[in-house]
């Protein structure tokens, strides 16, 4: 397997408490990576890890390692802003920036000098086809982009997300504020960029996992229970744990 | 099963002491509107001062017109000329001077303690820039008098002279260090807390989802301050701003034991000046012997309170509906 995320010996913590023990973890690339398991079981932690956003909440420590492409990105000398840029975050509800809908995309461009006038242009055109907003947004780019529904503002983070071309896309239950077609909308965009992103999702619908999973990595009480490709886990889980969640127990 | 039984109960309560439940009935209004009244009182109250002051201030009229009161340039009472203009521009000078110098370190406290600083160092901090606001202000006043007013006469007035002297603004006319500079540093420290406090509220209103949605895309912190945080922000701070500007316009104690009282157009900051509270409080109640001068006085004390209120309404309309508003 072609491992685009590894975590070895990952631990954190917040202040004393265990949010993560021991999870040895191999993330494939260009596929859909769904971390799942039940409220606090360190799912969302887990996923902080990866673009190092976990150190923004005060108190948290981490131990061991987490490798993209091989590098260590808690080493010494590693640029946060490049992590962060590499890893794409779509959040649990929409964000979009105080500024126009073609500013919300065009920001991170702009950030990292990335493009400028026409291929700027071009560039925010083709991130919002990519995110499906664009035809319902060509005609008010310059609009805020708070007027836009909760639904459509999800797709322009996403937008923005994959404007700075990261190599990885992580969502955070990106669908558990949208109604159901807006759901429907973003699991679609997800579907048809694994091809070109690593995919690593967070989420407590069993059903979205089974719909949308290559990989599952299932976790419990802060720990890694059981992880492998989809079907695998699906059809013939090896823990009981694994077993009994699949089932409803808890 | 439970819960229904004691419903019935609770129920059949009242109409068993119908007299009672009539008496509360009653009670229950009588409270209402008195403490609507009593809350209404404070408004009555700015209403009946404005009127008031309206009122005192007509005699005046009728030998002057307002725009000749208000552009007028001398003040020689006992000639009946009563120009309201160099205490205009006084007050106006020793604000802009107070805000000049206290806006950029209050916005960079705020952003400081509401973004950067760890917890600790947060719970240590705002309450000490919180004491600030409860000194006294005529003890703001000779701190003015024994630290501010000789540094400005002896180290201050005499660089800037030396080196920027040939622009009005910065020349030395008056070798006193009683002046608009001197008002304007005494007051920049009495409105900081003011305006930091403020600032902060509005950073703190901003969700950290709106920080992280910038941070995600690889910005640094600054630029997420820079062009989210603070833009989110800006009509917050502008509202702190005037909160604290009407701070300054209406000080009067701190500023007129620094400031020299002189009724002149000012041209430079360490010119003399006299702003409007410190013609009030230092002539009210004396010389009222001389006709009209007490009407001059209820004008400027009008003129006064109507900047002050309609800067403080503006501001709390535009705080109310930031930190007040929902991120949907």
């Amino acid at each position: 397997m072609d491992a685009h995320v590894q975590t070895i010996d990952l631990n954190a913590y917040y202040g004393a408490i265990p949010a993560l023990k021991n999870v040895n973890l191999e993330i494939p690339k260009n596929q859909i990576t769904v971390i799942m398991g039940p409220s606090g079981c360190g799912k969302t932690t887990l996923l902080k890890t990866i673009n190092r956003f976990l150190e923004l909440t005060d108190g948290t420590r981490i131990s061991g390692k987490v490798l993209i492409d091989g590098e260590d990105i808690y080493g010494q000398g590693v640029d946060v802003t490049e992590i962060r840029k590499k890893a794409g975050l779509l959040a649990q509800r929409p964000y979009p920036l105080p500024m126009s809908i073609y500013e919300n995309v065009a920001y991170g461009l702009r950030i990292h000098n990335m493009k400028h006038g026409r291929e700027l242009d071009q560039a925010v055109e083709h991130h919002l086809r990519e995110a499906g907003l664009w035809e319902e947004v060509k005609d008010r780019l310059r609009s805020p982009a708070t007027g836009l529904s909760i639904g459509q503002q999800q797709r322009l983070c996403l937008a923005r997300g994959l404007a700075v071309e990261p190599e990885l896309l992580l969502g955070d239950e990106p669908t558990s504020a949208l109604d159901p077609i807006s759901a429907q909308h973003i699991e679609q965009r997800l579907l048809d960029l694994k091809n070109e992103y690593t995919i690593v999702l967070v989420t407590h619908i069993l059903r979205q996992a089974k719909r949308l999973a290559d990989y599952v990595v299932f976790m419990y009480l802060g720990e890694v229970v059981e992880s492998g490709p989809a079907r695998q886990v699906f059809e013939s889980p090896q823990q009981e744990r694994t077993r009994a969640y699949l089932e409803g127990q808890f | 099963m439970n819960n229904l039984k004691t419903a019935k109960q609770l129920n059949s309560f009242p109409k068993k002491r119908s007299l009672l439940r009539l008496s509360r009935g009653s009670k229950e209004r009588f409270t209402d509107k008195l403490f609507l009244s009593i809350s209404l009182l404070p408004v009555v109250l700015i209403a009946l001062l404005v009127l008031a002051l309206w009122l005192r201030t007509q005699p005046i009229f009728e030998s002057q017109s307002l725009w000749s009161l208000l552009l007028g340039q001398t003040w020689h009472p006992i000639k009946k000329q009563f120009g309201f203009l160099p205490f205009i521009a006084g007050t106006v000078w020793v604000t802009l001077v107070a805000m000049v110098l206290s806006v950029p370190v209050c916005l960079f406290s705020a952003i400081y303690l509401s973004e950067y600083a760890r917890p600790s160092t947060r719970t240590i901090m705002k309450p000490l820039l919180d004491l600030l606001a409860a000194i006294p202000s005529v003890v703001y006043g000779v701190w003015g008098m024994l630290a501010i007013v000789p540094w400005i006469q002896k180290s201050f007035a005499p660089f800037m002279n030396k080196w920027l002297g040939y622009i009005p603004f910065f020349k030395v006319n008056n070798p006193t260090g009683f002046g608009i500079m001197a008002g304007g540093v005494v007051l920049a420290v009495m409105v900081a807390p003011f305006i930091i406090a403020i600032t902060y509220e509005v950073l703190q209103a901003v969700p950290n989802g709106l920080r992280q949605a910038s941070l995600a895309v690889g910005a640094t912190q600054w630029e997420t301050i820079k062009f989210v945080v603070m833009r989110q922000c800006l009509p917050g701070v502008i509202a702190g701003i005037v909160l604290g500007a009407s701070r300054a316009l209406g000080e009067t104690m701190a500023v007129l034991m620094v400031v020299g009282n002189v009724p002149q157009l000012p041209t430079s900051i360490f010119d003399a000046a006299y702003p409007l509270p410190a013609l009030i409080a230092n002539n009210y109640g004396e010389m009222l012997t001389i006709p009209l001068y007490d009407a001059a006085l209820m004008g400027a004390s009008l003129i006064l309170l109507l900047v002050v209120l309609v800067f403080n309404i503006l501001s709390t309309l535009i705080l109310s509906r930031i930190v007040g508003r929902t991120w949907t």
